[in-house]
């Protein structure tokens, strides 16, 4: 089966944890060439070394006042913040965590492969195999690298209609065709006699739904829900269609690759988000999950927080939910009025790529589907977790663009092959003989 | 091996447990991140004992069944052990954030306290512990077989069941004992904390002979949960001022 190029690349770029406070900095910046790296420390200081004597003061007051405020306020809604990226991230698990479990389609290996995985695991020689996946995962990587860089070049360039294609292309081909083969699937595993006219109907509604929701407007959880969806549904068919050492190595390598893409001042991922940073305008919403209402560009009285409360209460359909939540963050906002940037900090949130969805999900399902084992997948998951948090607390320190795949990965991966080796025959002994520790 | 029987005893083995988290944690994200955070722990000093059995394991004779029960029983202590050791290593990187926290906030006093911390965590302990002990059983309970075919036990889901509960309780209550005596100094309590985690894992050896193990464990749950009522704070008082307040309200509704 030959999945479109456009699935490769979209995910990869959606591998980045951002932090949605910087584009206001721009504004208390008097030179805006300053690269972005320096300006996390450079950013209380720059006002004092400003050199004009006028605004010099006042800017020391604005900065050092909210200084040791906003670094509790940092810490303090960042507890809030990973929550709020906690449960997006579990629910994507469990949806492919059940799937894996309950619908032997994704666990069945067929003999077809991925175009990117062209190399045939042998399971009779070790050597081979080990050999073989890994140039599975070199043409893996370096397709996605590949991708990337069409991506960041074509970002530069401002070919904003070309990119806009290419990921309606993609989430057309998830939220249609992917999601078809899904409810297939499903409905072969509990026998459900369904007629296509019905079929039709849903998958119609399902994926114009979704059309809109991720690339237009739409409420912010049914955006939230249905990104989770197709990650989730990403996620699956990697764990299909990767072969089963390659799929370790992969996730190994492309936790690599993102650290070295986000860091690197060269790396393509890292421009890409400073680019976007630099135009003052968001990351295209089908590649990023956001925790909080996104704001558009061109959005009039981004310092008015009044009408912007109004925008934010009008936009979106279920009224129920979406008036508790602005509510929630209306009040956050007037507690905390002395600043219209902290307000924008508390409306914004956190945003974490796909890609770490994606991956996420493939490790924890390839956990799931190998071995009737629990134990292994829940150890995984809370690696993930705690990955994530670790991730996130470095985010609040640093405020600029991390990789959120290295650090869970890694641990994942550690957590899997231990548990999976050494802590399974031990729970297994203890299970046999109920002894309890 | 029905649904009645999965539900029944996964109810039982998480029942309480999820109640504390929906009513106690879920609302406050900081008190989840250290729950999540004392789930991990517990999954190192797992993680660490297994690798020590394992090694003693894989040095020994397979085929010498006696040996290689000694050494399961060697590595149930070990691990106890161990989970104490990272109980305390735990504490100490909680007393560290609530340094970091308290230093960098306005108020004095940081958002979250050092006894429910120390429930949270405790409960963080429990709750793993009771998941890798329970999570594999349940899915087997679901599946067709015949319970104690070969003449083991036929009451081995409820007994499993109600163990884990203990064990996740206990858990909680050692958490507020351990993190109350390394607040406090009191060495003999944590001395005690650990004996009796000893304690309970050897009861736990005399399965199946359910009657030795699985009462003392309970008792030793009621007067673990009595202690660490009265060590964080409850009284009497304070008991019967909750059932007045409540007859007040009551009355007055």
């Amino acid at each position: 089966m030959n999945t479109s190029d456009s699935e490769e690349d979209s995910y990869n770029e959606r591998s980045a944890l951002v932090q949605c406070e910087s584009p206001t900095i721009p504004s208390y910046n008097q030179d805006h060439d300053v690269s972005l790296p320096q300006q996390t420390d450079t950013k209380r200081r720059r006002p004092v070394s400003s050199g004009l004597d006028e605004p010099g003061p006042v800017e020391r007051e604005r900065a050092s006042t909210p200084d040791g405020e906003e670094e509790e306020l940092t810490l303090k809604y960042g507890a809030k913040h990973v929550i709020m990226l906690f449960i997006p991230v579990t629910l994507c698990m469990v949806v492919v965590v059940a799937t894996i479990k309950s619908v032997s389609f994704y666990t069945e290996k067929s003999s077809q492969r991925l175009i990117y995985t062209p190399f045939e695991e042998d399971p009779n020689s070790v050597g081979q195999r080990l050999l073989n996946s890994f140039l599975n995962t070199i043409v893996m990587i370096s397709v996605i690298v590949f991708m990337t860089i069409i991506l960041v070049v074509l970002y530069k360039y401002r070919c904003y209609k070309v990119i806009h294609g290419w990921l309606i292309l993609s989430s057309l081909m998830l939220l249609f065709w992917f999601s078809f083969m899904y409810l297939g699937e499903v409905f072969k595993t509990y026998n459900v006699a369904m007629d296509y006219p019905t079929l039709v109907m849903i998958i119609w509604n399902f994926g114009v739904v979704g059309m809109i929701c991720i690339h237009w407007k739409g409420p912010l959880r049914l955006q939230q829900a249905y990104l989770i969806v197709i990650s989730a549904l990403m996620a699956l068919i990697f764990i299909k269609y990767l072969p089963e050492w390659s799929a370790w190595v992969i996730l190994g390598a492309i936790s690599i690759y993102d650290l070295i893409a986000v860091l690197c001042p060269k790396g393509p991922l890292r421009m890409l988000v400073e680019t976007a940073q630099e135009r003052n305008e968001p990351i295209f919403p089908a590649l990023i999950y956001s925790s909080a209402m996104v704001w558009m560009v061109g959005m009039a009285d981004s310092s008015n927080p009044g009408s912007a409360d109004g925008r934010r209460r009008n936009e979106g359909g279920a009224r129920a939910q979406e008036e508790e939540e602005s509510e929630d963050d209306a009040a956050h906002g007037r507690r905390r009025r002395y600043s219209a940037e902290e307000d924008l900090e508390e409306d914004r949130g956190v945003k974490l790529g796909l890609g770490d969805f994606i991956f996420y999900s493939v490790l924890v399902g390839k956990a799931a589907a190998t071995g009737g084992d629990w134990n292994t997948t829940l150890a995984c998951f809370v690696a993930i977790l705690i990955g994530l948090c670790l991730t996130l607390l470095l985010l609040a320190i640093f405020k600029k663009a991390l990789p959120a795949l290295p650090i869970s990965i890694t641990f994942g991966l550690v957590f899997y092959f231990s548990t999976d080796n050494l802590v399974r025959p031990f729970m297994d002994s203890l299970a046999a003989h109920q002894y309890y520790i | 091996m029905t649904v009645a029987v999965f539900f029944g005893c996964a109810f039982i083995a998480f029942g309480p447990a999820f109640s504390l988290f929906v009513f106690t944690i879920a609302r406050d994200p900081l008190r989840v991140i250290i729950l999540i955070a004392g789930a991990f722990f517990w999954l190192l000093s797992l993680l660490l004992s297994s690798l020590v059995w394992f090694i003693s394991i894989k040095a020994s004779n397979s085929q010498d069944l006696r040996l290689q029960r000694d050494l399961l029983i060697f590595g149930v202590f070990f691990s106890v052990l161990l989970q104490e050791v990272f109980r305390f290593a735990y504490y100490r990187l909680l007393r560290k954030a609530t340094e970091g926290l308290a230093a960098i906030s306005d108020e004095d006093t940081s958002a979250i306290s050092v006894r429910q911390m120390a429930y949270v965590a405790g409960l963080g302990f429990g709750i793993m512990s009771g998941a890798f002990s329970m999570i594999n059983v349940l899915s087997d309970s679901l599946g067709p077989g015949t319970v104690g075919i070969f003449g083991d036990s036929q009451y081995y889901f409820i007994t499993a069941a109600l163990m884990t509960l203990a064990l996740t309780l206990l858990h909680t209550f050692w958490g507020v004992l351990f993190f109350e005596g390394c607040e406090k100094s009191r060495w003999w309590v944590i001395a005690a904390v650990v004996s009796l985690h000893l304690l309970v894992a050897g009861l736990s050896l005399l399965n199946p002979l359910y009657e030795g193990s699985l009462p003392p464990v309970y008792v030793i749950t009621l007067l673990m949960g009595v202690w660490a009522f009265f060590s964080s704070g409850g009284s009497l008082h304070s008991l019967s001022a909750v059932c007045t307040r409540r007859k007040a309200e009551g009355e007055s509704s």
